[in-house]
């Protein structure tokens, strides 16, 4: 009997014939496909990013660029280390004490990673949506009026205006327009994840890192936060880190596929999605394992 | 060839022999019905006592308990606790005052800046070690440093020995229930770049404000009947509070309180004295049982987060 081990696809004798499940459909006017990479402009750029959890690594030299108003997906099995590399961006790991990055990742011409790095400025600058929508214990207006208090100095007409605003991009003003004194978390979940959306755009970002954000809510609501992505990447730089590659090949422009912590391959999410040059990103593509 | 594993194929084996029910459900039978007596009798002997301080606390309330001081003559009829009460409520207050916002920030120590850190874990072992300290030795303490030195007692005294009492437990119950905010919602505070004391009043504490009433509650129940820190500290006294300073005053001399006035008519030969201390203990209980579901309204209002 020949031992068989499901999770090491590397190890698929040649000769054999397989069934190749169909390819994921790539909607046409992604960006990805045409375009010449190189003469994009970075708005986040990796190099050799290192990551640990007390002794143990996470990520091995990880080397990427986030192109500026582009939606770069982040796939890869669990565990690969795709939420820990979108976690670094905006050094939001700090919280843990035995949680270190060594490496580079340049934004706005500095290395973040730097102990001088001013992390409220950072953190204005990448916001972050969450797996879990986290709405703070306050009412829906206060939540996306948060990090504009915290931010800028305001009017309370200017306030309203841009918390107005900001519902409206997250497609939820409708929803909401009448419940702005009620808690946050009385919305539906969907609902709070837009929210959660809101607020971190209504401080102006430049990048919005999204750690699987569909994942804890309904396929309804999930298709409207994909809207909105696509909605959102003409005003700034989406990385989105998915578990689900239907999601990806919807979304993204340009897709990064992780493996054990690194980067196995990165490329326009046309040419990852429809002929992948390495090995162990068609068989996860193809939902061979993972 | 696909990675998908063989079933396993099951090694040769005789078949199983059932094991009979009947000892299992005898079993069953005999820790339910121990488990029943326990908890009868348990509640047997709470009951007895709940119904003695009734029967006998309820005679001793009338207008004057509410509203008298302390008799001055034991052979009198009349007086009551009024004094003791006042006294009561304001030597715990005074020790709420002291420890709840040290043991609240002791807490938010513990919990968001701490950890795992090395004083953390020993200020955790500490307050360990002082939550398990009798309290008469609180109050000896509190004498040594307070009672002794000024030449006097006083409500003070009694307060910071009360509120020593307190602040472990507050600190404790103040740390276990900021970990119970989930981490996401930290996350979410510092990923909008808001620094960590704004993200830890504004959002955790507020996310947990219905368990931190509930612990500073639990805190002050928790003294509410102590007895022996104030034998050391506010003594007692036959008369009102007049103020702050002064030897009748909080700061200046021995304040009235109901445990210690329990203590005293229960000493006492008189029956009219022994008829106040059951009025007293039934009061004690009535108060406490108040807090207590006072605390119970609370948490449940503090689950909706």
């Amino acid at each position: 009997m020949v031992d068989t081990k499901v999770d090491e696809p590397t190890q698929i004798q040649d000769g054999e014939a397989m069934v190749v499940p169909p390819r994921l459909e790539v909607a046409e006017d992604r960006r990805g496909a045409g375009e010449d990479f190189a003469s994009l402009a970075d708005e986040i750029t990796v190099r050799g990013l290192d990551f640990f959890y007390g002794k143990e690594q996470a990520l091995f030299g990880n080397t990427i660029e986030f192109k500026k108003n582009r939606v770069t997906a982040v796939i890869g099995p669990s565990g690969c280390g795709k939420s820990t590399h979108l976690r670094a961006l905006n050094r939001i790991f700090n919280l843990y004490r035995d949680q270190r990055a060594s490496g580079e990742i340049m934004f706005n011409g500095t290395n973040i990673l730097a102990k001088e790095t001013d992390l409220l400025e950072l953190r204005r600058r990448i916001g972050m949506i969450f797996q879990k929508p986290s709405p703070f214990p306050m009412s829906v207006f206060d939540n996306v009026a948060y990090g504009l208090r915290q931010h800028y100095r305001l009017s309370r007409s200017e306030l309203s205006m841009r918390v107005e605003h900001a519902l409206k991009r997250s497609a939820i003003w409708d929803e909401v327009k009448h419940k702005l004194n009620e808690p946050g978390n009385a919305l539906s979940g969907g609902q709070q994840q837009r929210l959660c959306i809101a607020r971190a755009i209504a401080a102006e970002p430049d990048v919005l890192l999204m750690d699987e954000p569909c994942s804890a809510i309904d396929p309804v609501a999930t298709a409207k936060i994909e809207e909105l992505i696509l909605e959102l990447k003409d005003k700034y730089t989406i990385v989105l880190v998915t578990h689900n590659m239907q999601q990806a090949a919807r979304v993204s422009d340009y897709t990064a596929f992780f493996f054990q912590g690194r980067i196995i391959e990165f490329g326009s999410t046309t040419n990852i999605f429809s002929c992948p040059t390495e090995k162990q990103t068609e068989e996860y593509i193809t939902g061979r394992f993972g | 060839m696909s990675a998908v594993a063989e079933t396993p194929q099951a090694p040769p084996m005789a078949p199983m022999r059932r094991r009979s029910v009947t000892g299992r459900k005898a079993a069953d039978l005999v820790v339910k019905v121990f488990s029943w007596v326990g908890a009868l009798f348990g509640i047997a002997v709470m009951a007895f006592v709940l119904y003695e301080v009734m029967i006998r606390g309820l005679k001793a309330w009338n207008v004057a308990f509410f509203t008298q001081t302390w008799p001055l003559d034991p052979m009198s009829t009349s007086g009551g606790m009024a004094n003791a009460i006042v006294g009561t409520i304001i030597i715990t207050a005074g020790a709420a005052l002291i420890a709840i916002p040290i043991g609240f920030m002791a807490g938010v120590y513990l919990a968001e800046y701490g950890r795992n850190g090395r004083v953390a874990t020993s200020i955790r072992m500490v307050t360990n070690v002082v939550m398990g300290v009798p309290s008469i030795i609180v109050g000896v303490f509190a004498f040594a440093i307070l009672v002794k030195p000024l030449q006097h007692y006083s409500g003070f005294a009694g307060s910071v020995a009360l509120a020593f009492l307190m602040l472990p437990v507050m600190a404790r119950t103040t740390e276990d229930i900021l970990n119970l905010v989930p981490n996401e919602l930290r996350e979410s505070g510092l990923a909008m770049g808001a620094p960590r004391w704004r993200v830890t009043l504004r959002v955790i504490c507020k996310a947990a404000r219905g368990g931190l009433i509930t612990g500073a509650t639990l805190a002050v129940v928790r003294v509410a009947g102590e007895t022996a820190p104030l034998l050391f500290t506010a003594l007692s006294s036959p008369y009102w509070i007049t103020g702050l300073f002064g030897p009748g005053g909080y700061f200046g001399g021995p304040v009235a309180n109901m445990t210690k006035s329990i203590w005293d008519g229960a000493q006492s030969p008189y029956p009219h004295m022994q008829a106040l201390a059951w009025g007293g203990a039934l009061f004690i209980m009535v108060f406490i049982l108040g807090l207590n579901i006072l605390v119970r309204l609370l948490f449940q209002r503090g689950k909706e987060w």
